[in-house]
Parts: C-alpha cells; sequence; structure tokens
C-alpha cells in the first residue's frame, strides 16, 4: 500500500499531500468544529421527532387540553415544523462559517501544494 | 368534458409545452440537459425541489387521509418536513461535492469500479420507476374521474407530456414545470383555505366545531391513533418517512442544479419553508373537508379519501373552482413523474451508457443522443406499466420506495460519506440487503399478502405494513457487516483523505458555470 501511495505521488509533484492536510490543525479545527454544532442538534431532533410518536402511542396525557380547544398533541406537532424550520436557518448561518475555515484551507493548504503549516 | 376544465387543461398544456421549446434551445450539452448548467438560483432550486417531492400522494392524498383519519393523518406531514434535516445536515453538501450528474458519481468518487457504478444506477432506476408507476396509475384514476376521459387516455396523455418535457428540454423543462407547478400549487390551495376559513368567519373554534359533527370519529378525529393504533407500525412509519428523503434519487439531483453549496443550501431552506407551509394548508383543507362535504359523502365518492381536496373545491366554488383544483392537481402529477424520468434517465444514460458500456469516452453528442433516446424509452416503459397495473392497488408502491431508498441508497450514502473503514464489499452488500430486506418484508407483509383480494391469499407472514424498522437497520447492519467481514484491503490512507476534503471542502468541484 505504501507503494501505491509513492507511485502515485511520484507522478505529479504538485499534488498535495492530502493526508497532511487531513492532519492539519486548521481541517482537524473545521471537521471539530462541524461536528461539534450538527451531533448535538441531531441528537436533539432525532430524539424530539421520536418523542411524539412514542408518547402517542404509549400514553395519553398529551391529549389533555392544553389551552382552549387546542390539546397538547397538535402543539407537539406544530413544534416539529418550527423545529425544522428553525434549525435548517441557524445551520444556514453557521454552515456561512465552516465555508470561510474550507476555503481557508484550500488556499493555505492545497492550491500551494501543501507546502504551509 | 366541459368547457372551462377543457380551458384550464389546455392552457397548462400550452405553458409548459411554451417552458419545453425554451429548454430545448438552451439544451446543447450534457452538462445542460442533466443538470440545467447548475444555472438555478438557490431559490429556484427550492421551489423545484418542493416541485419535486409534493406528488399527487402528497396533495391528494394528505386532504384525504387528515379528513379520513384525522390527526393521524398529519403524522405523515412531520414525517416528510423533517427528513429535510437530515438532508441538509448530512447528504445535500458532499452530494453536491462529489457529484456531477448522478448519485453512482458521489459513490464512484470513492470507489471508481464498474460494478459499483453498476449497482448504483440499477437502485436509482429502480426507485424512480416504482415511484413513477404509481403516480402515474393515481393520476390515470383521477383524470377519468375528474373529467370523464377514459383511464387509458388519461395514462396516456400525461405520459406523453413528461416525456416531451425531459427528451426534448431535460433539466431546464423539468426545473421550470416544477417551478410553476409549486407557484400553482401553493397559490390554489392557500386560496382554498382561505375560502374555507373564511366561511366560518375566521373562526379556527367554529370550523374544529363542525368538524366534530362532519365524523364519526368526533371528538376522537383531534386525538391520535385512529390509523396508527399499533405503536411499533407509528414508529415504524416515522423511521421511514424521516430517512427515506435522503436516499431519494430524484430529490438527490437537485443538488447538482445550483452553482455552489450556499445555493444548495438555500434551496433545501427554501424547500422545507415551501413544504411546511403546503402541510398546513393541507390540514385546513381536509379539515375544510370533513366540515363542508362530511365524511359520509366523502367515503362513497372515493373510499381512500384522494377526491377530498377536488370535492371540496366543488362545494365551495363550484365548477370553476374544480376545474382550478383538478388542473392543479394535473400540473402537479406531470411535475413530479418529469423529475421521476430524467433521474431514471441520467442513472441509464450517465452511468451506465457512457460510463460502463463506453467506458467513459462516448462523445458529448452521443451522450445527449443516449440520454434522449433513454428518456424516450423511460417515458414509454412506465407509461406501458401505468397501462397495465389499471385495477390494482399500487399506492403501497410509493411506501415502498421510501423504505428502499432509506434502506440501500442512505446507509451507502453515509457511509462513504463519512466512514473511513468502508470498502466496496460494504457497498455491494449495503445496496443488496437494504434492496432484498425491503422488498421481501412488503412481499410477505399485509399490503400484498392478505386473505380479502392481496397478491398473496393467506395469512400475512410479516406483521407490519410498515417494515422500515425493520429494512433500515439490515441495510446499515449489512454494509457494516459486508465491510468488516471481506478481506478487501482497506483504501490508502492517501486516495480516503484526497476524497474526504472534496467532500468535505469540494476543491476540485467548484462550478464554474459555463
Amino acid at each position: 500500500m505504501r507503494n501505491e501511495n509513492q507511485q502515485m505521488e511520484g507522478h505529479d509533484e504538485k499534488k498535495p499531500d492530502y493526508v497532511k492536510v487531513v492532519n492539519s490543525n486548521q481541517f482537524k479545527k473545521l471537521m471539530h468544529n462541524k461536528k461539534k454544532f450538527i451531533v448535538p442538534l441531531t441528537v436533539f431532533f432525532m430524539i424530539f421527532y421520536f418523542l411524539l410518536p412514542i408518547l402517542t402511542s404509549y400514553t395519553t396525557f398529551l391529549n389533555k387540553p392544553a389551552f382552549g380547544d387546542i390539546s397538547w398533541v397538535w402543539l407537539f406537532a406544530f413544534a416539529q415544523f418550527i423545529m425544522t424550520w428553525v434549525l435548517c436557518t441557524i445551520y444556514v448561518k453557521k454552515a456561512a462559517t465552516f465555508d470561510k475555515q474550507a476555503d481557508q484551507i484550500i488556499e493555505d493548504q492545497l492550491k500551494k501544494g501543501g507546502t504551509t503549516k | 368534458m366541459n368547457l372551462t376544465y377543457f380551458l384550464f387543461f389546455i392552457c397548462i398544456v400550452i405553458c409548459t409545452l411554451i417552458i419545453t421549446h425554451w429548454a430545448a434551445q438552451h439544451t446543447k450539452t450534457t452538462y445542460q440537459y442533466y443538470t440545467a448548467a447548475g444555472s438555478l438560483t438557490g431559490i429556484q432550486n427550492g421551489m423545484a425541489i418542493a416541485g419535486d417531492f409534493i406528488s399527487a400522494a402528497s396533495f391528494l392524498g394528505i386532504v384525504g387521509t387528515i379528513a379520513l383519519n384525522g390527526y393521524d393523518g398529519f403524522f405523515y406531514s412531520i414525517g416528510f418536513l423533517v427528513s429535510y434535516l437530515i438532508v441538509l445536515f448530512f447528504i445535500a453538501e458532499p452530494v453536491h461535492h462529489l457529484g456531477k450528474y448522478s448519485l453512482g458519481d458521489v459513490i464512484c468518487a470513492r470507489f471508481p469500479s464498474d460494478k459499483i457504478r453498476m449497482m448504483m444506477a440499477v437502485g436509482a432506476f429502480v426507485i424512480s420507476i416504482l415511484y413513477m408507476i404509481p403516480q402515474l396509475v393515481a393520476s390515470g384514476l383521477l383524470i377519468r374521474l375528474l373529467l370523464d376521459i377514459d383511464y387509458s387516455t388519461s395514462v396516456v396523455i400525461i405520459g406523453s407530456l413528461m416525456t416531451i418535457y425531459v427528451v426534448f428540454g431535460g433539466m431546464y423543462a423539468t426545473s421550470w414545470v416544477q417551478i410553476v407547478k409549486t407557484v400553482l400549487l401553493m397559490s390554489g390551495t392557500f386560496l382554498l383555505a382561505l375560502i374555507v376559513l373564511s366561511r366560518f368567519n375566521w373562526s379556527i373554534s367554529a370550523l374544529v366545531g363542525q368538524v366534530k359533527i362532519g365524523t364519526p370519529l368526533a371528538d376522537q378525529f383531534f386525538l391520535p391513533g385512529n390509523m396508527l393504533s399499533n405503536p411499533v407500525e407509528a414508529i415504524s412509519l416515522h423511521l421511514a418517512l424521516l430517512f427515506g428523503t435522503a436516499g431519494l434519487p430524484h430529490i438527490l439531483i437537485r443538488f447538482y442544479t445550483v452553482k455552489n453549496v450556499k445555493e444548495v443550501r438555500r434551496s433545501l431552506v427554501t424547500a422545507s419553508w415551501i413544504i411546511g407551509l403546503f402541510y398546513v394548508i393541507t390540514l385546513v383543507l381536509g379539515m375544510g373537508t370533513v366540515a363542508f362535504i362530511g365524511w359520509d359523502q366523502l367515503v362513497v365518492a372515493d373510499p381512500t379519501g384522494n377526491l377530498a381536496a377536488p370535492l371540496l373545491a366543488e362545494a365551495l366554488g363550484g365548477d370553476f373552482l374544480l376545474a382550478c383544483i383538478s388542473a392543479i392537481a394535473f400540473t402537479t402529477i406531470v411535475a413530479v413523474v418529469a423529475g421521476l424520468v430524467i433521474s431514471a434517465t441520467t442513472a441509464f444514460s450517465h452511468d451506465i451508457y457512457h460510463h460502463i458500456i463506453k467506458k467513459g469516452r462516448a462523445t458529448e453528442k452521443e451522450q445527449l443522443r443516449a440520454a434522449q433516446w433513454t428518456a424516450l424509452g423511460v417515458g414509454i416503459t412506465a407509461t406501458l406499466f401505468a397501462l397495465g397495473l389499471k385495477n390494482i392497488n399500487v399506492t403501497f408502491l410509493v411506501s415502498l420506495t421510501f423504505i428502499v431508498a432509506a434502506s440501500s441508497n442512505l446507509p451507502v450514502l453515509l457511509f462513504t460519506i463519512y466512514w473511513k473503514r468502508f470498502n466496496q464489499t460494504g457497498v455491494i452488500v449495503g445496496m443488496a440487503s437494504g434492496l432484498i430486506a425491503s422488498m421481501m418484508l412488503l412481499l410477505f407483509g399485509p399490503h400484498m399478502m392478505n386473505l380479502d383480494g392481496g397478491w398473496i391469499h393467506g395469512e400475512a407472514l410479516f406483521p407490519l405494513s410498515n417494515p422500515g424498522i425493520i429494512a433500515i437497520p439490515i441495510g446499515f447492519l449489512g454494509a457494516f457487516a459486508g465491510t468488516m467481514l471481506s478481506r478487501e484491503k482497506s483504501q490508502s490512507n492517501n486516495t480516503y483523505a484526497a476524497f474526504f476534503i472534496k467532500a468535505q471542502t469540494g476543491i476540485d468541484t467548484r462550478r464554474d458555470g459555463a
């Protein structure tokens, strides 16, 4: 496998050393930031999403009216809509910073053939 | 057929054909044919995604399901919407970075092999055709009920329209037909919802009161448990809805029609707003149907409830509004099936013809020609199937596609993008096990096997009609086990690193829009 790598790089010296880029602090930071953002949100929305069918299937306390005619099941259902819209918007805001980091990595490490950092 | 209907239909047919004519003049290269040259803005693409996604089954089916089952019908809407979070967080950006035209491109960016490409192409092709057939069958039945044209004629009309759009106009025509459809669908249903509310002086509680009188469920209408009384069934359905969208090829190829990831995200935000608002509107329409038509009459007209929205339109605005809603339903159908035709076409002509048969050496001209012939073939095949399946209940095929997508495409996509150890055996075992498991569980489930009128006469061997809860884990486990048990060498660090960087940053795939 080593030979394969060396051969591949031997053909084209300008080709960046991708392993080095992946292990660079810059790239690690990008992946860390993404993970720190996406994983907790995903855990949250999965729990929130499956909680509704689980609660409506196994319990009935959500059937009680919340206020007026509207019961908790409806509030929970609409909360899922709000959650989707809010999380989408937050993600788009946050992703702009990921784009900047990614552009920086391309600029610093890949275009110049992995010489810096 | 009366004149009002005729005018509405002719108007839509002419508009879409003008779009196709314009599109045909702009379609000279494969890049233009398959992806509209990445020329759509995020907002346009978001409208096209909504147009691709909201099928006639969503529009007519969900209004009907809500009218018949109350709260449980709304479960579908929630699942369809929340599924976009999975697409946005995990799938959309890497797919845009890694692929050129098809889903096969994405997987082959990491595992360049004909076998894998074939597998992905066949998967995408099968899913698209399976999804197209019920849409066509439903549209034939619907147009027959609404306009009194016979089933075969309706299917042939819709089949030829979708084929014409895609053969001549490629992705340009498909996208713009979908955008027009979204505008018509949203404005038409919004108007209908406003009329419903205005009849009750904008008082929700008056509407709610009337609904309770109109349905035999009474108070229970607004509470869960009418349709999905089995908890496992409910959770299983939710699972398939949540994971299905992220594996649907006709949705995923829409991430190539914009020029960068910023626009990809903007498309998804736009789509999620449109789709979410649409489902709120369908809720009002479902309740309106019960309030104005009543459960008894709805079931007499059509026991599946699919005619709820048209009946409501007729009750509220007479012939004119009915013609308008029928025309919208018609546009909805052609827009969705056109999206499916182009997705099946890409899988065949780009992946199988260009890459596998021609070893990637077909000229632009040959590729374009092949794509157009494929689109023609796909259109005719689907139409013939739909003509033959008239008397068979095929609505379960819609849920089947979601389950197949979630249990075969999604595990393979996720592992390819995020799991370093993943290998080719994993791709093949994952695809195959997901596909076979979902097909088998459906075949021996209550949809196909039942004592009154099932395809297989007998007690269902598998008790759930929503097999997602079993099939989806089987797909993931298959991909995992295939990887761990194979003796295949794992990829060299450098190959994987190059792929991973491309997936995460998009280097080398910046599209210049030329």
